[in-house]
This record gives structure tokens, sequence and C-alpha cells, in this order.
């Protein structure tokens, strides 16, 4: 993955290399990525609707609650929601493993490498 | 919204200006001695800019909240609401929204990379002279579009709710929020501008919850009835304050610039170099995480009530009433504690309205201060060479310097577009910074050339689109034949373009630019520091620490 023709290596590529950080990045990436999309995807929906589907958006449901006010009420409870779940997988899944790391490279314990940190 | 000033002569003064004007000193003094307390021990650099990186999730956050509810936030959208009804709400949906990009691709990276300022994680891994000073730029224009909205919008509020008429006295008041706001940044730093966000956050939360409490009892709790209270007051063709078209509806041209403006808005937010900079003040990742996730609560609900309040302004006082008062839009959550609470609560309600734009000034303020010494002057005037304490007397000088400037400023720019100024500074934000903060935490090629296309392209772009649209010049109010642009002069009329929010074309275009450049370049990036970058941002390893006193 890194080129180590040189013979010389950091820390920090020594760990980059590591399965257990490329596990962490990985699970990273596949977690906000497709979350950033969805939320995206759901906001740009809401505003073209918002937009361009007046009539729809304006139909009521309820009283004077109108789609509109839903669909809008909705983006907070998605924001909330996708925040509160952001916030319980990071705790859970990723901080133990990116503090066990951490802790390997300011410590000088990086498995197979001199203790500098260049 | 350029109602600010228009000052109805015949319109009686509301609520008692001895009154508000106590209430806002008595709020001053509090706020000056806990300044005054927290600047004891601000000794580094890491102090003064960071607060000692010593503030914990939940009272950033809250800070955060009181950097981010700002007057345009409090009075423009409870009077957008009251006035074109839904389609005001469409504001704070984006406002909301974009907190998820922080949260989810910026926050907890930008704690672990950086020291102070945007640039130092823009420059991780990139040429620092040149990255740091486009950043640099791209900051202070952020800053100064920030700054001169909120300075315009404190002459006009502060001037109406004190009753102080004429423009001399009104600059004079610009010129004491100012002054004011200099004093709080030059002696508490980071610290001391902290807790006046905190104080004002919790201030303007509160007073709003009480309001809607307030508002929503008078109509039994029922959303539906208070929506209607809006409808019948408002008279013939009320039923479209219920759905959206009302304001942004009217042509395709309206419609393009409401996406155009959906779109900044929810980009906006995670390029805001006064945003990023809070990051900072606390110990780790996991706090940055936790401050994000209290500023999205408060936030979201802080939003909530403005729907209600603006739902319940137009309701109980009226968009006609509301249209013919001073300050027009902007005084509809004004009006509607004076119509709820009398004197007391208007007094108590504009104390924190006054408070709001007196908060968010220090802290963009201490952005721009921060930026300049820390990445102009320290990195690329100095090279480096200088020690922190020479850094932040820098920081100091720079505070006064932008005070006069934004004084100066806000004096011009008094009675101008609030609404417009801040929406700019999101495209702006959307344009020269995202990009560039995403693709050097994301993208392992990227290097310095596409960094300086993308910066400088998104920064001149959104400046030349907005000089030749309609919002400097050439735009009419059709019934009036009234300028509604900038300039006031009619005859004056250079616009080429109709798009008001450039963000729909400079945002996509800086983040073109970034891929274009950073292929044009042999620059190949550097494996060892985007492994540093990469494992720094991810575990935190050799992250700023909090100083401990």
């Amino acid at each position: 993955m890194t080129d180590t023709a040189d013979g010389f290596e950091t820390d920090y590529q020594r760990v980059q290399r590591s399965d257990e950080f490329q596990a962490l990045k990985k699970r990273f990436r596949n977690f906000v990525f497709p979350m950033t999309a969805l939320f995206l995807i759901w906001y740009f929906v809401y505003v073209l609707l918002a937009d361009y589907a007046h009539d729809f958006m304006s139909t009521k449901v309820w009283g004077n609650i109108t789609v509109g006010l839903l669909f809008g009420l909705g983006q907070f409870a998605s924001t909330f929601i996708i925040t509160m779940v952001y916030a319980r997988w990071a705790n859970n899944k990723q901080d133990a493993v990116a503090e066990r790391l951490r802790l390997h490279i300011e410590e000088g314990t990086v498995d197979g490498g001199a203790g500098e940190v260049a | 919204m350029n109602t600010l000033l228009r000052f109805a002569d015949d319109t009686e003064q509301i609520g008692e200006p001895a009154v508000n004007i106590a209430i806002f000193g008595i709020f001053v003094l509090i706020t000056l001695v806990v300044v005054f307390r927290a600047s004891r021990n601000n000794k580094t650099a890491a102090d003064y800019y960071a607060a000692g990186r010593s503030f914990t999730g939940p009272q950033n956050g809250t800070a955060i909240a009181g950097d981010y509810l700002s007057a345009a936030s409090f009075l423009g959208i409870c009077g957008a609401i009251a006035i074109n009804g839904y389609d005001g709400f469409l504001y704070s949906i984006g406002f909301l929204v974009a907190w998820l990009v922080a949260l989810l691709l910026v926050a907890e990276l930008l704690r672990n990379t950086g020291k102070f300022t945007m640039a130092d994680v823009l420059s991780f891994r990139l040429k620092q002279r040149p990255v740091r000073m486009a950043a640099s730029l791209a900051t202070l224009a952020v800053v100064f579009f920030y700054l001169l909205a909120q300075m315009a919008g404190a002459g006009g509020l502060v001037a109406l709710l004190l009753g102080i008429e004429g423009t001399a006295a009104q600059g004079v008041v610009i010129a004491v929020v100012g002054a004011l706001m200099i004093l709080y940044v030059l002696v508490g730093g980071m610290k001391g501008t902290t807790w006046v966000q905190i104080i004002k956050a919790v201030l303007l939360i509160f007073g709003a919850a009480v309001m809607t409490a307030w508002v929503l009892a008078k109509y039994g709790f029922n959303f539906s009835d208070l929506l209607q209270g809006a409808v019948d007051k408002a008279g013939d063709g009320g039923e479209a304050l219920l759905g959206p078209g009302k304001q942004y509806g009217a042509t395709s041209m309206s419609q393009l610039n409401f996406l155009s403006l959906a779109l900044a808005l929810v980009l906006g937010t995670a390029g805001l170099p006064h945003v990023l900079m809070r990051f900072y003040t606390v110990p780790t990742a996991k706090e940055a995480r936790r401050s994000v996730v209290w500023a999205i609560w408060l936030i979201g609900i802080f939003y909530l009530f403005t729907l209600v309040l603006g739902y319940g302004a137009g309701a109980l006082v009226g968009p006609e009433a509301i249209k013919a008062a001073p300050g027009g839009v902007n005084s509809a959550a004004p009006l509607l504690a004076y119509e709820l609470g009398g004197t007391i609560l208007l007094a108590l309600i504009s104390a924190v309205a006054f408070a709001t734009i007196l908060a968010v000034v220090a802290g963009l303020t201490i952005t721009a201060a921060t930026s300049f010494a820390h990445d102009i002057y320290a990195s690329v005037i100095k090279h480096g060479q200088i020690r922190p304490d020479g850094e932040v007397r820098v920081a100091r000088i720079t505070v006064v310097a932008i005070g006069i400037l934004a004084i100066i400023g806000g004096i011009f720019a008094n009675g101008q577009n609030v609404a417009f100024l801040v929406a700019l500074a999101f495209a702006v934000a959307a344009s020269a910074n995202l990009p560039t903060i995403l693709y050097s935490l994301f993208w392992k090629r990227f290097n310095t050339s596409g960094a300086l296309w993308s910066m400088y392209g998104g920064l001149i772009s959104c400046l030349v689109l907005i000089t030749f649209s309609p919002v400097v010049s050439g735009k009419v109010d059709p019934t009036t034949g009234d300028s509604l642009s900038m300039i006031k002069d009619t005859s004056v009329d250079f616009h080429l373009i109709s798009l008001e929010n450039p963000g729909l074309i400079t945002i996509p275009l800086a983040f073109v630019l970034g891929i274009v450049g950073t292929y044009l370049s042999k620059e190949k990036s550097s494996p060892e520091k985007y492994a540093e970058m990469e494992v720094r941002s991810l575990t935190g390893a050799g992250s700023e620490k909090a100083v401990a006193h």
C-alpha cells in the first residue's frame, strides 16, 4: 500500500498500513458517506418539492397542518435521529479503537517500529 | 428586509426606552464581570485563541448555538414566517440540516488535525504559505460579510428599540456596540467570548421558550388553531401562509434563487470559519462531537420555537401591523413580546436581541484576528519565526483594527439588507472553503494547486457574480419604483445576471476547480504527510492537548 522501497517508514505510515486502522477507516467511511448522501438527497427532495410542487405541499392533512409542514418537521426529525444514531455509533464502535491506536503512537509502541514519530 | 430603518413618523414608540437601556445595561455589566474573571488565565496563544481547549462539549455546544443563532436567525426568521408563512420556515431547515455536514464530515477530523484556524488543516499536507494565505483571505471575506450584516442589524435594531432616530445618532449606537465588542474580545480572548456566547444562548433560548409556551397557551396548545389565527389575521389570501411559494414562487427565476439559497445554506455552515474555530476550544475530538450534538439539539429546538413565534406574530400582531412598525419585518418578535407581556417582556427580549448581536460580532472578530495573526502574520510574513506571545499581540492589534473597520462598515451598511449579507457569507464559505476542507481530509491525490484553484476560484467567482447581480444594482420595485439593490440610485444599473445568490454556480464550480487544479499540477502529495493526516484525523494521535493551569 505504502511505498517502502526506500526502507524508511514513519510510525504514522505503519499505523496507516495496519489492519486495525484500515478497518477503522473503512467503518468510518462506510458509515458517514452513505449517511451524508442520504440526508442530502432527502434535503434536496424536500427543497425541490417546496420549490416546484406548491399544490402538493399545500394539501391539508389534518386541520391546517399541510403536507409541506409535515415534510419540514420531518427534516427536523431526520436531523435529530441521524445525530443521535451517529453519536451512539461513534461512541460504541469507533472511540475505543481510535484511543488504542492513539496511545500506541503517542507512547511510541507501534508494532515493529522504533519509537520515533516523524 | 430593507425596511429595517424605515421609520414611520406617526408610529408611537413601543415600550419604554429607559427600561430597555436598563435591562441591556445589566446584561453588559454581568458579561463584563464574567469576561474579566475568565481572562485571568489568558497566558498563551492556546489560551487566547482556543480558550486553553478547556471547555466541555455541552458548554461548547451552547456557545456554538450562541454563535450561530444570530439576529438573522431570531428576528429574521420570525419576521419571514409572520409575513411569508411557510417560505420563512425553509431558512431554518437549511440552517439546521447543514449541521449534519459539520457533524459527520468535518468537526472531529478538524479538531484532531488543526491547532487554531481552518488554515491549519488545509495547509497540513500542502505548501504552507500559499495555502494559508488563500485560506486566510477566504476567512476574512466570510467574516467581513457576516460582520457587516451584524453591525448593520445592530445599528438599525438597537436604534429602534432604544428610540434613537437619525443616521448620526445611530452611527453613535453602532460605535458603542463596536467598542463594547472590542473590549470583550481584547480582554477576554476566546474564553471571555465563549462565556458571552453561552450566557446569550441560554437567555435567547429560554426567552423564546417562554414566548412559545405563551403563544401556544393562547390557542389551547393546538398548533392548527394558531395557524388558523394567522390565516384569519392576514385577511384575503391568508391561506397562502400555510404552503410554500408566497415569497419564492413568483417566477422561475425566484425559484432558481431559492434553489441557490438552499444549496448555499446546507453547505455553508461547515465552511464558516468562526464555527470551525469553536471546535478547537474543547480538549478532544469526542468533546467536539458532543459539542455538535448539543448544538444541533439547541439550534433545532430553537428553530421549532421560531416556527410558533413567527405564526404567533402573524396571528396576534398581524402582517400589516408588523410591516408598518418601525423596523418592519425584523420587528415581528419584539412586537409579539410586547403583545404578550407588555413593556417588561419587550425590554427583556430586546436586550436578548442586542446581546445576540454583540456575542456573534465578538465571535467573528476573534476568528478574523486569529486568522490574520496566525496565518498571514506569523506564517506568511514572519515564516513562523515569531514567539507565540508576539503572535497574540498582533492578534490583539488586529482585533482593534477589525473593530474599527466593522464600525465604519456598519455605519455605511446601516439600513442594508441583513439577510442578503448573511446568505452571501454562507455562499462564500460553501464555495471558497468547503471543497478544499473535504478534499484535503478525504482525497489522497489532492495537492496545493487544487487547493488554490478551488479557494481562489470559489472566492473570486462569488464576489464577481454578486457584484453583477441585482443585489448590487438594477433591482427596482415594480410598484413603487424604488431601488431594492444596495446602490440606491436606480439610474445606475450594471447587473448582468439575475441570480441573487451565487451558490448554485460557484459551489459546483469550486468543487470542479479543485479537481482540475489538482490534475494540472505534477505535484504529488506526500505519502508521509497523508498518512500522518489520515491517522491523526481518525485517532487523535498527536492532536493539540488542553492547557493545564
